[in-house]
Order: C-alpha cells, then structure tokens, then sequence
C-alpha cells in the first residue's frame, strides 16, 4: 500500500497509475454541487476564489455533522458524474485531485490529462468509516451552504483507489 | 370496551407515532439491516477478486463502526419514505398524523447529527434545515394495530431509478432488459452491490410506489407467487451478469436481491419501475 502526503506534486501524480491503492495524508477541500457551480461562475468571470485552489485536492463530499466529542460526521464520497461539467474549470484554476465515486466523462478524463491531474476514489458508503480517517475539519467557503460548504479536512492514511491516472488511464474504461 | 356504540375502537396518540418514527429513523440510519449484512457478509465470503473483497471488508467494518459509535452509515441519511399501515380499528389521536411523522424524522435528524439534506422547493433549493418533510405513505388496513416503517433514502442510487410505460405484449423478456438497462446505466456509480425494487402494474404512480415498498422485504424473501419469484431469480442473474461489482471493481458482488411487486393493470398498459438501493439499504420497521 503506497502513502502519499499532499500537496500532490507532478513527482507523485506521475508515479499514480490507475489501479494502485494508496493511503493518503494531508489536506483535501470538500466540494460538490452547489460549491462547484459557485466556483465555476467565479472562475468564469474571473473573479477572486475564496479559496486558492492551486495544488488542492477536491473532494466531493457533503459531510454529515460532527456528533460531541467528533470531528465530522459520517463523510464518503458522492456521485462524480455530476461534477463533470465543471471540472475542467476547476482543473484550470489549478487543482491537482479530486476524490469521489464512479465514472468521469470523457470530456474530465481529457481535462486530467491536459492538466496532468488525477481522480480517486474513495470506499463508497463507508462513511462511518471514513470520518475516522478525518482528524480535524474547518470551513473554508461557502459557509451558508450547510453541507455543501468547502470544508478543509486533515486526513490520515485516507484509503483511495487511482481511478483515472495523469496519462488519462481509466479503470472504469469499459463501462 | 364499548364506547359511543364502536367496537374496539383502539386509540393511538400521535405521540407515540412521533417516538416510534424517531426511534426508527436512527435505527435505520445507525443499524444496517442484519439481512443485507448477511448478503454482503456472503459476498465477502465467496469473493475471489482480492480489490474486491478488501472493500466488502470495509462495508463490513463500517456497519460494525456506524453501530458501535451511533454514526450514520452514509453520510447521506437520504430523503425519508414513511410507510404506515393504519388499522380501521384504530383512532389516532392528539393531533395530525403527518406532523408528527414529520416531527419524529426532524427530532432524530438532529439528535443523530445526521445530514440535512431537503430542500424546500426544486427549484427554489432553500434547505429545510430539518431533513423534512418525509414522504409520507397512508393505507388504511385491517384490524387493530400501527404499522410505521421507516426508509432513509440516499439519492445517489435514487437518482438511478427508472419508470417505462411499456406496451401490453412487451412480455418478460422486455422487463427482464429494462432492469439490466436500468443497472448497466448506473455502473458503479450508485454504489453496488444493488438491491432492486421493482414495481410491474398498477398506474404510473402506483407502479413506482410497488417499486419503492418492494426495497421493504427482507433480501431472502421470494415473492409469494411462483411466476414472479420465478421472474426475480432471472432478473438477478442477469443483472449480475453484468459482473460490475462493488466500487466497479468487478467481482461477483453486482446485486444482492430483486423484489417484484405486482399490482392489476389496465389492458392497454405494462408499467415497469426501478426503483434502485444501494449496499446501504436502510429501513427499519415497528408495528404498534
């Protein structure tokens, strides 16, 4: 089980091939519907993120809330596919990974290429036991989004599939 | 008891509807369903293709987890499906039915810490802050009981389900093929191994709701009438067929049940509806 720690360098992005199950630490930012679209508009008019998102990895998640004592609740990933379209967005505005479930289109997966990015994905369903891989959250942006908000998390030996790697290799390929 | 001249008249307070929906709405969010335990242990057990059975291994861990801790098995506690069977017997009283279904979700909702994920208008998309309102299901039945169940439904599989307004003589075989369509277009996406609710009758409305309810019975129950059992075996057998596996991985863990449910229809009709879950098949149910 290779471990990566971010920020994820182009070093340690050409090194992922789809397949390889890696553990990661480090920093990720949630996002998912309502943040993306939020963010595509403000990169599209090319105003000021609220949130630099050079070198990031997205995850796309809407967490449960944090019972007493937790850092977050229950926090696997959601569907990707209803990302696509504003992916190559966000890729442009320079993030490096994105973390989610199931299938990219193949507009996403040639983003990935041109951007040299790469997609993950995370045990779906299990977010009981992702949330314990979580050790400290804050929100970035976004915050009357609720749990679609951007939320920063501290990950540790987060368990992760390459599922589309930087030369645009798909494990889901034949679907 | 005799009383204004009705026979048994039995009351139930709608505080205890409003208790019993709290009740089972953390259960069904905290506690997986021991049958789709068991069929997802039984995957684990035979899986061959080692990627495969490490993730089976996860839901296996995270059902344990999400028990121990009181944590939500997903973090999407879904948008809630209520089901009640009212005796005719029975007199509700105290107050309306729905509001106190409504109260018992929002009351378990946060009590649980578990996601609010309703908003108040398609279109308009304010979030409810409360996960309500629930779907609420009414029947009136016999006797002289309550019985509430009680179905989170997470939308990513939700949003793979589907509904055709077949033709009359389409047959089996068109139905068997809108069940595989209908799983081959969702992949891996919604979160396999799947369960499939099917609904075959009724009205167009009617028919989904068969499709809803049938995710109710337990995974090793078979339809009670031969010729659709016989049809839920060929479903599952060719839907698994499709070997997409859990996360797509592959492997053997595509589907872990079909339930049929059928109702009367009209002679120019055949509606079919999908009704897709995924792994994390909640539901728990009571009968007062």
């Amino acid at each position: 089980m290779k471990r990566i720690n971010t920020p994820l360098t182009e070093k340690v992005i050409a090194a992922l091939k789809a397949g390889d199950e890696v553990l990661l630490s480090g920093i990720v930012l949630t996002a998912r519907d309502q943040a993306h679209l939020r963010l595509m508009e403000i990169i599209k008019d090319r105003g000021e993120l609220p949130i630099d998102l050079k070198g990031q990895i997205v995850y796309y998640c809407g967490p449960a809330p944090a019972g007493p004592g937790r850092v977050i609740g229950s926090c696997g990933p959601t569907t990707s596919s209803r990302m696509d379209r504003f992916t190559p967005y966000v890729l442009e505005a320079g993030v490096k990974g994105m973390i989610g479930k199931g299938r990219r289109s193949f507009e996403v997966r040639k983003s990935i290429k041109r951007r040299k990015a790469v997609y993950f994905v995370a045990p779906a369903g299990a977010g009981a036991y992702l949330s314990e891989k979580v050790k400290a959250c804050r929100v970035r942006a976004f915050e009357d989004l609720g749990p679609e908000a951007i939320y920063e998390l501290e990950v540790e030996d987060f368990p992760l599939i390459v599922a589309i790697d930087m030369k645009g290799n798909d494990i889901y390929g034949e679907f | 008891m005799i009383e204004d001249g009705i026979m048994g008249n039995r009351q139930v307070d709608i505080t205890e509807i409003r208790n019993t929906v709290k009740d089972l709405s953390i259960e069904a969010n905290t506690v997986l369903r021991s049958d789709v335990l068991e069929a997802i242990q039984g995957f684990y057990d035979r899986e061959s293709n080692a990627s495969a059975k490490n993730m089976l291994k996860v839901l296996i861990t995270n059902a344990a987890l999400a028990r121990e801790k009181q944590l939500a098995l997903c973090q999407d506690t879904g948008m809630v499906a209520v089901f009640i069977d009212i005796g005719k017997d029975v007199s509700i009283t105290g107050g309306n039915i729905t509001d106190a279904v409504n109260d018992g979700v929002k009351e378990a909702y946060s009590k649980g810490h578990f996601r609010k994920s309703v908003v108040n208008d398609p279109i308009l998309r304010d979030n409810t802050g409360t996960n309500t309102p629930a779907v609420v299901h009414i029947d009136i039945v016999d006797g002289d009981k309550v019985g509430i169940s009680v179905m989170p439904k997470g939308f990513g599989a939700e949003n793979k389900g589907t509904l055709a307004m077949l033709e009359p003589t389409a047959g089996c075989e068109r139905i068997i093929d809108f069940c595989v369509e209908t799983v081959k277009a969702a992949g891996p996406d919604a979160c396999p191994p799947y369960v499939l609710g099917v609904g075959i009758g009724g009205t167009m409305e009617k028919c989904a709701m068969l499709a809803k309810k049938a995710l109710l019975r337990p995974l090793d129950q078979a339809n009670p009438q031969p010729h659709i059992a016989k049809l839920e075996n060929e479903i599952k057998e060719k839907v698994n067929a499709l070997k997409i596996g859990i996360m797509g991985l592959g492997g053997i863990s595509t589907v872990m049940g079909v339930a049929v449910e059928t109702a009367p229809t009209h002679i120019a009709g055949l509606p079919v509806a999908v009704n897709l879950s995924c792994h994390a098949l909640r539901s728990a149910s009571r009968i007062l």
